[in-house]
């Protein structure tokens, strides 16, 4: 060993990987098939979702389980000996979260061309990490983020701020993956939802917990082959049974000019603008009754008796009388309640959006409001994703810069796989809906459509509005989940493959999960302990303190997942928009502008984060309320901007604060300048060394 | 440390290569982005031309410039007597 090169070695390492990888993708396709014929035989449904659940979290801890380790560089940084192709696809899996896995094609499905700003967003954002961030962040070489903002900046301050930011976005994601989980879990085998959540959460510590970022790195490699292989199936399925192709990326634009045109169709069929004039009529009701609401609760309460009392005078059907009963109104609370959910219907009222395209909206100054958000908020996904601690952490761990430079590239990849595939299945599901379900009769509607009524209202439900028989468009009500989740079933495949589905599902989950607990704990015991609070910490007791304080983080994550906070979807997007205003500005002035100190780098970034959480409270619904914030939405908001993209204020701010303030202040001392001529460089004859083993 | 001229040149040859980069995703993402209901809205083999690139388009070009960057850096870098070396 000691006559071999750094080269060599790392060589024969990726062969030694190469080979257990490709072994277990074998291995687990062989799986997937002995389980496909023992469903042929006739092996339970349920059976499936257990053996799924164990086989996948048991192989991911037994990952867990032969990567321990307490060496502080193997249990930050993997030992940075993770060859480019493997941390591209540890990075794909990190990075690739529930929301991705299951909600991407969901939210393609519901919003159309707007739906494309997240996958645009999602993946637009890994060439700002590549050109901007992870080469240099490599060289510097250390553990997290905040090791970087704290070495370039000086002092406690900057990286103190750091700390902060990386835990307040990491943590509302890492809420919003146990979520994911507790749900998939739930889905996969019969468990109560806190239940699923405790389970799949013993799955996420026996990895990140026994071998820290080492441990990590290999199963996320694991569980980015399952998922992958997950999504691709049914896709695939689906694109040979429409067009005959196994390549839906190819054929979906003939299927998505069908589509377009099934929904011209749509939008002037007189039974479809009868559901929907119905539904008006039924919400301009409810909004007068809003007016008065005790008045009309009288009346309602009074027909519905009077109601009650001739059907029992007719002697009518047992049900009817006991559906009478039901809709008299029990207090005026509720049937306040009831008239809010008509008037809402309203939504429900309007023809089917296009789904190609673009900004629609009713006039030229609704398309515009559209097309601004549509770009604000790819500005923000984007610059986000390149602001994310557990994401950036990534690129510590490859052995040198240019394998970093490759590592991005990769890891692009791998996402891509997934990301041109998701608008694919939006499309192709729904042809499906539009065509099959729209116009067939209620009296024979597919069995999965009962089935996923009965898990969930919200994910499915088709109501016969005007009682036609008939299914029509405007009376389906479909979950962005669903799209994903019941794909095998509506293609007509294997129960198996619904498992698999939901395998992938859980990896997804479960990768991220671990990614940014790391993160979390590696700020807190790394940065905050370590760094600040006691610098002559042995190895020994770092690591440990670092593992107690992930399965605190762990378990307090799951506490409020449990919880079932409401509108978590808005918190992940939230943190995307205040990492970018944030991280950004601060990291890449850093590298590129060696003028910026300490103190613009401390007050831009509280000023970014700071006029962004601003914008968001003063806007978004739910922070709204937690604030008490009593002025209209309309007063506050800048240029119709959403407060989900109020990134856009926040990083032009951030950028400005750090300029002017560091040309106000004393420019950084020369150590700090050769620092980022150090960074600048893969390799300096006689150069300082930061890297920490 | 002190640089050498080369030093500065290795450096000011990536940002011209970082800003090259940057121009191209600007225009695929922002300016296609922009003019997707006029300039770009013709049919491309099914699909509205914008909406093929942020479903498809875009994301490839994406891994092709970090490829791209990849590629020239570590030609750079060698050029420059800047690599890593193999110790």
């Amino acid at each position: 060993m000691a006559t071999q090169t750094k080269s060599q070695v790392q060589a024969a390492f990726f062969q030694t990987l190469k080979k257990a990888y490709s072994f277990y993708t074998g291995g687990f396709v062989a799986f997937v098939i002995l389980l496909a014929i023992a469903e042929q035989m006739g092996l339970p449904r349920k059976w499936i979702g257990y053996i799924f659940l164990f086989a996948t979290v048991g192989l991911y801890a037994g990952i867990g389980i032969l990567s321990r380790t307490a060496d502080i560089a193997e249990y930050y940084v993997a030992g940075r000996r993770v060859p480019a192709f493997f941390n591209g696809m540890a990075t794909g899996a990190d990075w690739m979260s529930a929301a991705s896995f299951i909600g991407m094609a969901g939210t393609l499905y519901l919003t159309g061309y707007f739906g494309l700003a997240f996958v645009l967003g999602w993946t637009g954002g890994y060439c700002l990490v590549a050109l901007f961030l992870a080469p240099y962040l490599r060289k510097f070489g250390q553990f997290t983020i905040p090791d970087f903002l704290g070495a370039r900046y000086g002092g406690h301050i900057p990286r103190f701020v750091g700390i902060l930011a990386a835990i307040l976005c990491s943590f509302t994601y890492v809420v919003a993956q146990i979520y994911g989980v507790g749900l998939v879990t739930t889905r996969l085998v019969d468990v109560p939802f806190e239940v699923g959540v405790f389970l799949g959460l013993g799955g996420i510590l026996v990895c990140s917990f026994l071998g820290g970022m080492r441990a990590v790195t290999w199963t996320q490699v694991a569980q980015y082959i399952v998922l992958i292989v997950a999504y691709m199936i049914p896709v695939i399925w689906l694109s040979v049974k429409h067009t005959g192709v196994p390549i839906p990326h190819v054929v979906y634009g003939k299927v998505l000019e069908k589509v377009t045109a099934r929904e011209a169709e749509l939008i002037k069929d007189p039974k479809e603008l009868e559901v929907r004039k119905i539904f008006a009529e039924r919400s301009a009701a409810a909004k007068e009754k809003l007016k008065d609401v005790p008045k009309a609760y009288q009346a309602d309460k009074a027909a519905a008796t009077n109601r009650l009392a001739d059907l029992k005078a007719q002697n009518a059907p047992s049900e009817q009388i006991k559906a009478a009963e039901g809709a008299i109104p029990a207090s005026v609370d509720a049937a306040k309640a009831a008239y809010a959910r008509d008037a809402g219907l309203a939504a429900r009222s309007g023809p089917p959006l296009r789904h190609a395209e673009a900004f629609p909206g009713k006039d030229d100054q609704a398309r515009d409001i559209n097309r601004k958000n549509f770009l604000a908020l790819i500005l923000c996904l984007m610059v986000g994703t390149a602001a994310l601690p557990h994401i950036l952490m990534r690129y510590y761990t490859t052995p040198s810069v240019k394998e970093a430079r490759q590592s991005v590239t990769w890891s692009l990849f791998f996402i891509f796989l997934l990301y041109f595939t998701a608008p694919a299945l939006a499309v192709l599901a729904k042809f499906d809906v539009y065509t099959l379900l729209v116009g067939s009769e209620f009296s024979k509607l597919p069995a999965w459509v009962a089935a996923w009524q009965k898990v969930d209202a919200t994910l499915l439900s088709i109501t016969d509005i005007n009682k036609d028989g008939i299914v029509q468009l405007a009376e389906i009500v479909i979950g962005g989940d669903i799209i994903v989740l019941a794909t095998p079933e509506i293609a007509g495949l294997p129960y198996v493959i619904s498992g698999l589905v939901a395998a992938g599902g859980l990896a997804a989950a479960l990768s991220t999960a671990d990614g940014l607990l790391l993160t979390i704990a590696n700020a807190l015991s790394h940065d905050l302990y370590y760094k600040m609070i006691d610098p002559h910490a042995s190895t020994q007791k770092r690591v440990t303190i670092s593992k107690v304080l992930l399965l605190v983080v762990a378990l307090i994550a799951a506490w409020v997942a449990s919880q079932k906070p409401a509108d978590i979807l808005f918190l992940v997007s939230a943190a995307f928009s205040l990492a970018a205003a944030g991280f950004f500005p601060a990291l890449t002035l850093g590298i590129f502008w060696k003028r910026a100190n300490k103190w613009g780098a401390t007050l831009g970034m509280l000023a970014g984060v700071g006029i962004t959480f601003y914008y968001m409270a003063m806007t978004q619904p739910w922070l709204r309320r937690v604030f008490g914030v009593q002025s209209s939405i309309a007063d506050n908001t800048w240029w119709d901007i959403n407060p989900i993209s109020a990134g856009i204020f926040g990083i032009p701010l951030g950028f400005v604060v750090i300029i002017v303030v560091s040309l106000l202040t004393a420019a950084p001392d020369k150590e700090t300048q050769e620092l980022v001529d150090h960074v600048r460089y893969p390799h300096l004859r006689g150069d300082i060394d930061t890297q920490a083993t | 440390m002190q640089l050498s001229q080369r030093h500065q040149e290795y450096w000011n040859k990536n940002l011209v290569m970082t800003t090259v980069l940057m121009v191209i995703w600007v225009f695929v993402t922002f300016v296609i982005g922009y003019y997707a209901r006029d300039v770009f809205s013709f049919n491309f083999f099914g699909w509205p031309f914008a909406f093929w690139i942020g479903a498809q388009g875009g994301l490839a070009i994406y891994v092709v410039l970090i490829g791209v960057y990849a590629w020239y850096m570590g030609k750079l870098d060698k050029e420059y007597d800047v690599a890593e070396g193999d110790e």
